[in-house]
């Protein structure tokens, strides 16, 4: 196993399905010089025509990434959650539709992968996590990775989906070390991670958190810290949102009775709020205690380092949560 | 140019078919036999039957929602596009899409788009396959004047530009997008001047002549096959019916004179090309009826065969979502 950073186990995906994958090629902005670090050495190897540096065009070249997908190519799209309301027709009236609107006719296997510049003091406009709000349309395979590890596995299997696919790549785990496995010590010497399978993070009978992206190493440290008073807390990370792996979530709470879920996008039809109604749908019996959504407030995320830590979740909100489900 | 006597009866036989096609549309619409929009091509056959001739099987369009006429122009199925409108599984796209996504994928249709100036960027894509592959497929954009105020077209054109991508941007200058005149919203005078903002040619043509569309579109062909890059050509035509069916119902006020109206139908592209080619003696006039008769008898076989296919099951709902299938929540 070698300790690998988040943003070095996307560049690795990459290579390797361009090396695989003659059909696979990158564009968005500023990649060629690998301004966000995630695409370094592509250039080099993969030259010009399969590294595209774009211009500021995102609906230009979202749709491009479609038109391309549509004859044979696999495009991955670099790009950034706030920058993808600027090309949202693409994805939205193209991408996600297609298919299904020409009968199955049309076959999209793009990928846009959209960082997610969030608690660094970048204001309301480079601050986006967007998810939930393509949960709501159709069509898109919605990845939020957690960690190196399933940064690397879920990316590759992102490449090789024959539907859209957008990757929500979490900025506050850009610099996050993890294991990742060397190739040659896996079974298929290569690190793929299927779609639709949640990841139990740590074991628990008391209570259980689902946590989203960032969220789940909020929860992590929620569930290490509660263990020393001797509270139990399984948590769950669901690594795909879209297919979303409900049966580890519902037979979790079938055990602990209890359920947190802590998401950094924005509270209201958040991925939290889904997950929440699912729950409540098909595992109410279960529940001994109200379900606890710890989002992010309902508010625009503000530049200065002395408010905009209150919007998101965090430990110790996440810690109150859990002990309010205990309480019942 | 010389052109293949061949050729020149392929574009009357496919214009035809679309003015049969739309007029059996109009018919069985207002007879209440399918809901939902339509929006006749009649007046602009000559644009995208001029425009396609210059294609092979192995290039791509893509659309608008002015939606009939670009398929039957690049050789798609009448049959399949009637029954898609009936809302059939017989349809192109299984009764899913209807009037305003019809799409043929075999024959390089990717589908025409039901918002403005959407599939342009996705046309360009397609462009960018064959630079990126090295092959020598070129893709071609339809949208008309209202779409090009659209941020797609100024996007895909520099994009188009800069990479030297082998597309073709047709405009349908039919002059009005729905009620509004494009001389109150087009900045300059000809959409084809915008050519020369993303530095390629823009060339004006008289979109009721299909000859001329086919020309200028074969020239850009080669262009951009040679690796020279985009062209944009704007046909100026009209649309002789109404923006969408039913729409002379429920719309308030006029926005085009009946002076205008008759002055453009006496400039009917059907009629432009026939004198053509009766002139060059390459059909006789009895010929071009025969031809006018058979793709109505055509129409007429295709519109029975929507009639007769079946709707699709309820339980048909969810197919065609993905292509690697997952369970729905």
């Amino acid at each position: 196993m070698a300790q690998t950073v988040f943003i070095e186990a996307i560049n690795q995906a990459i290579i390797e399905e361009m090396r695989r994958d003659e059909n696979v090629f990158m564009m968005g902005e500023d990649i060629r010089r690998s301004v966000y670090g995630a695409t370094a050495n592509l250039l080099s190897e993969f030259g010009e025509k399969r590294v595209l540096d774009t211009p500021l065009s995102e609906n230009g070249f979202f749709g491009a990434a479609i038109g391309a997908s549509l004859v044979g190519m696999r495009p991955i799209v670099e790009t950034l959650t706030s920058f993808m309301w600027v090309g949202m027709d693409q994805l939205i009236s193209q991408a996600a539709k297609m298919r299904y609107m020409f009968g199955g006719q049309a076959t999209l296997p793009v990928v846009y992968r959209a960082s997610m510049f969030y608690g660094g003091g970048s204001a309301a406009h480079h601050s986006d996590r967007s998810y939930p709000m393509f949960m709501n349309m159709p069509g898109i395979k919605i990845i939020v990775p957690s960690n190196p590890a399933d940064m690397k596995g879920l990316l590759k299997s992102a490449v090789r989906d024959n539907d859209p696919c957008i990757v929500f790549e979490d900025g506050t785990l850009a610099g996050m070390r993890g294991e990742v496995p060397e190739n040659e010590d896996l079974p298929e010497n290569e690190l793929v991670v299927p779609f639709g399978q949640a990841q139990m993070v740590r074991e628990g009978t008391d209570c259980t958190i689902v946590g989203v992206a960032g969220g789940v190493n909020i929860a992590a440290s929620v569930s290490d810290q509660l263990a020393q008073e001797g509270i139990s807390v399984e948590v769950i990370d669901p690594r795909t949102l879209v297919p979303l792996d409900k049966k580890m979530i519902l037979s979790s709470v079938e055990k602990t009775g209890r359920l947190v879920i802590t998401d950094p996008a924005h509270k209201v039809c958040s991925a939290a709020s889904e997950i929440a109604s699912i729950v409540a749908e098909e595992g109410f019996w279960s529940l001994q205690a109200p379900i606890q959504k710890v989002a992010s407030e309902q508010v625009h995320i503000p530049y200065t380092p002395a408010l905009e830590p209150h919007v998101y979740p965090d430990v110790e909100k996440v810690t109150a949560a859990v002990r309010r489900t205990l309480e019942s | 140019m010389d052109i293949d006597r061949d050729l020149l009866l392929l574009m009357l036989r496919r214009m035809w078919m679309i003015r049969n096609f739309e007029l059996k549309v109009m018919e069985v619409h207002s007879a209440g036999e399918f809901a939902g929009g339509a929006h006749p091509y009649i007046g602009e056959e000559a644009v995208a039957v001029g425009a396609c001739a210059a294609l092979e099987d192995t290039d791509y369009i893509a659309g608008n929602h002015r939606s009939h006429g670009h398929p039957i122009a690049k050789g798609g199925r009448v049959d399949k596009a009637m029954a898609e409108l009936y809302g059939r599984t017989d349809g192109y796209c299984k009764g899913k899409g209807g009037s305003m996504h019809l799409a043929d994928y075999s024959i390089g249709i990717l589908g025409e788009s039901g918002i403005l100036g959407s599939s342009v960027p996705v046309a360009v894509g397609a462009a960018l396959a064959a630079s990126i592959k090295g092959e020598k497929f070129v893709s071609l954009a339809f949208f008309g004047d209202g779409a090009s105020n659209q941020g797609a077209l100024h996007e895909s054109m520099n994009l188009a530009s800069v990479w030297s991508l082998p597309i073709i941007f047709i405009c349908e200058n039919n002059q009005y997008a729905v009620t509004t005149s494009y001389a109150e919203t087009v900045a300059v005078e000809h959409v084809s001047d915008r050519a020369s903002a993303y530095n390629m040619p823009g060339i004006l043509v008289d979109g009721q002549d299909a000859i001329a569309m086919y020309e200028a579109t074969a020239a850009a062909v080669s262009r951009a096959r040679a690796g020279d890059g985009p062209s944009l050509i704007e046909g100026l035509t009209y649309r002789f019916e109404e923006h969408s069916l039913g729409l002379g119902r429920v719309r308030r006020g006029e926005y085009r004179t009946q002076e205008e109206i008759d002055t453009w139908r006496k400039r009917d592209p059907l009629d432009i090309l026939e004198q053509n080619i009766i002139a060059q003696g390459v059909a006789t006039r009895k010929e071009c009826d025969d031809i006018n008769a058979e793709t109505a008898e055509e129409v007429e076989k295709a519109t029975e065969f929507a009639r007769n296919s079946p709707f699709p099951e309820p339980s048909d709902l969810f197919d065609d979502m993905w292509a690697d299938p997952i369970a729905f929540p």
